[in-house]
């Protein structure tokens, strides 16, 4: 039976993950909570909107309110990397050799790991960031589609076009495909080598997480009252194949996803706070949590494979142990 | 859960440059009036106060791809609201500003439009502050004057000391012929009552049309207004003059007011679905009060292009006369078939 250590925080948790192999819990006041010998909490953005786990530098990078860009390490160490003034840091993200990107309003800002500091405009507001995971490239989601930079080159970047507002951006991790959340209840994908359309809709809901299975296999989405797996085997990718829905509930939807880090296996959250892990080939669901306070918002697996942190909109976060 | 939590109410500020609106902002962040908001501006500008709470954010358009040419939402809003009802808490109301030339309605249609805007906040009024010195070459040079007096629930009237009474009551005709249904007060240096402009509950079908003496009074196409003396501005004792406000404006919203009596749910509802789908793009606002046949409550019904709400409000009270109205606010509507097929929808 799987266990759960509860830890009952004060706000939204925006980022749950795990530093030097520590437990971090990110709230939206700023509060990075971790459990390292008993509860002990840093403070980074004065009110703190975006996170993303920077696995390669063990670091979350955050961006907030207050419009700075700072890096939590493990031990609770807070850098503060970029400052972009009065306007909200609303995304952000991490790539290869120590660069980080952040957006405010319709600029994207990429630091280099030496610190330098290039500025990407558009004509309109930069939605959601993401690197690829080959080469110094990085995708922006926005009105109408997507756009891929070059930060480390000089040139023009690759405009991708779909209709809508496109408003989060995630790359396969073999930088094949570009799959971005969208502010209708649809997902929309591009195939990079040839531009290729992939349409994922019917979700009742937007899709706000979205998880990418080991080597890229499969992709995992919220949005739904289950948890919709995405085939991306083929080369190209889900089209005209049906995706697995798992962990179906007919009270609940699915608010965040996390898949395993080796297993065709995904922990699910809820939106009442419940998280279960489903495994692809059989559908067999496993209970990690009953329902809790708020909906979930962040899960991650430690590389051991033996904890879940989840963190929910009301604080009431946790560590899940499934081998105990 | 997140549904637990109070809906917390936005007022949204229209109105040209120079109107008014950072002065009235200014007295709304700093006023003793024991509640705090926040306050989304598309830039810090003038505000001369420093508050963490007012967020600045790129007005930021966006169509709905669901082949509705209507449906447009501010894609910034929805990003700037989620970021704040992150930490609620912190404040208790939202006021949020647009631009000069900003078309009300994508602004308004996100809070109905985007589920989770939608489950967190709830739109409390449409305010649009005039000029009244300014107005009448405003409403000659431009459309979104006329959208947002059009699309309001309360006019401010501001600067009234800057022309003759005649100029000012035929503004006011002016205003109130583009848009009935609205409350309009007149003021200097945007000195209006703050309870008059926040915490209005326009969109609240339990509250909405209650307070709303010339929304009562609208199906009356005479504007045969004198006897308002119940809901006069602030004191001003004066006449509305309908038939003179085309001489400073070629009014292009119109409003359709129709009356009539108990309607039958079965002929009524089909057709307002329709007309809401055919003349959606048409319909800024419209409003409503329904009596529908063997039914013990009032309907209300309230609507912005094509999204359509309705529910049951309250008991008809006794003596209370068992009648509907409902008034379309738009442009190219013809009211003549409006007026035809409401009364056909009445029960025999």
């Amino acid at each position: 039976m799987p266990t759960v250590a509860p830890l009952d925080l004060e706000g939204h948790c925006v980022a749950a993950v795990f530093l030097g192999d520590v437990p971090h819990f990110a709230l939206a006041d700023g509060a990075i909570h971790r459990l390292d010998n008993g509860q002990k909490t840093t403070q980074a953005n004065d009110g703190l909107l975006a996170a993303f786990h920077d696995a390669a530098n063990d670091r979350l990078i955050t961006g907030g309110e207050d419009g700075k860009v700072f890096a939590v390490k493990a031990g609770g160490e807070v850098t503060e990397l970029a400052s972009a003034g009065k306007k909200w840091i609303t995304s952000v993200a991490a790539g290869p050799q120590g660069a980080v990107a952040y957006a405010t309003g319709k600029t994207a800002f990429v630091r280099f790991a030496d610190g330098k500091i290039k500025e990407f405009t558009h004509p309109r507001s930069v939605e959601g960031l993401a690197f690829s995971p080959k080469g110094m490239r990085f995708g922006v989601a926005r009105y109408n589609g997507a756009t891929l930079h070059f930060p480390a080159a000089e040139g023009k970047p690759v405009e991708l076009e779909w209709a809508g507002a496109h408003t989060g951006i995630s790359f396969s991790p073999d930088g094949a495909f570009i799959v971005t959340t969208m502010q209708e209840n649809a997902l929309h994908g591009w195939k990079l080598a040839d531009g290729k359309h992939m349409r994922m809709s019917g979700y009742p809901g937007k899709v706000k997480s979205l998880s990418w299975s080991v080597k890229g296999k499969w992709l995992a989405s919220s949005g739904a009252p289950a948890a919709i797996i995405w085939p991306f085997q083929a080369k190209d990718g889900p089209m005209g194949k049906a995706p697995l829905e798992l962990g179906t509930r007919g009270n609940s939807m699915v608010t965040c996803v996390a898949c395993h880090p080796s297993q065709d296996v995904v922990a699910i959250g809820y939106e009442d706070g419940m998280v279960i892990a489903a495994r692809f080939a059989d559908a067999k669901e496993v209970l990690l949590r009953r329902p809790g306070k708020g909906s979930i918002t962040a899960m991650m697996w430690d590389k051991e494979e033996r904890r879940i942190l989840f963190g929910s909109a009301a604080g009431d976060c946790g560590v899940i142990d499934i081998t105990a | 859960m997140s549904d637990a939590q109070t809906q917390i109410p936005v007022t949204v500020l229209t109105g040209y440059l120079g109107a008014g609106k950072t002065t009235l902002l200014n007295r709304i962040l700093s006023e003793n009036h024991g509640r705090r908001y926040a306050v989304i501006v598309n830039e810090f500008g003038e505000i001369g106060i420093d508050n963490d709470l007012i967020v600045e954010s790129d007005e930021e358009i966006y169509e709905m791809n669901n082949g509705c040419v209507c449906c447009t939402v501010r894609g910034d809003l929805i990003r700037v609201v989620e970021g704040l009802m992150k930490r609620p808490g912190r404040f208790d109301a939202i006021v949020v500003e647009t631009t000069g030339l900003a078309d009300p309605v994508p602004v308004a249609q996100t809070f109905f439009m985007d589920d989770d805007v939608r489950t967190k906040t709830k739109l409390d009024a449409v305010v649009a502050l005039v000029d009244a010195k300014h107005l009448p070459l405003r409403l000659k040079d431009s459309k979104e004057a006329e959208d947002q007096i059009a699309f309001a629930d309360v006019v401010v009237l501001n600067k009234t000391d800057l022309v003759t009474p005649d100029e000012l009551d035929k503004v006011e005709a002016t205003i109130r012929a583009i848009n009935p249904a609205a409350k309009i007060h007149r003021t200097q240096r945007s000195g209006v009552a703050l309870d008059q402009v926040l915490d209005r509950g326009a969109f609240d079908l339990s509250r909405a049309l209650e307070n709303d003496p010339h929304f009562l009074d609208a199906h009356d196409h005479d504007h045969d207004h004198h006897d308002h003396d119940h809901h006069d501005h602030d004191g001003h004792d004066h006449h509305h003059h309908h038939d003179h406000a085309s001489d400073i404006h070629d009014v292009t919203v119109k409003s359709v007011s129709l009356h009539g009596g108990e309607m039958d749910p079965k002929k009524f509802f089909p057709w307002i679905e329709k007309v809401t789908q055919m003349e959606g793009p048409n319909i800024l606002r419209l409003k409503g009060i329904i009596a529908l046949k063997g039914d013990e409550d009032r309907y209300v019904l309230q609507g912005v292009h094509m999204i359509l709400e309705g529910d049951h409000q309250r008991p008809w009270k006794d003596g209370e006369k068992h009648e509907s109205r409902l008034v379309f606010i738009g442009r190219d509507l013809d009211a003549e078939r409006l007026r035809k097929s409401f009364e056909a929808c009445q029960a025999a």
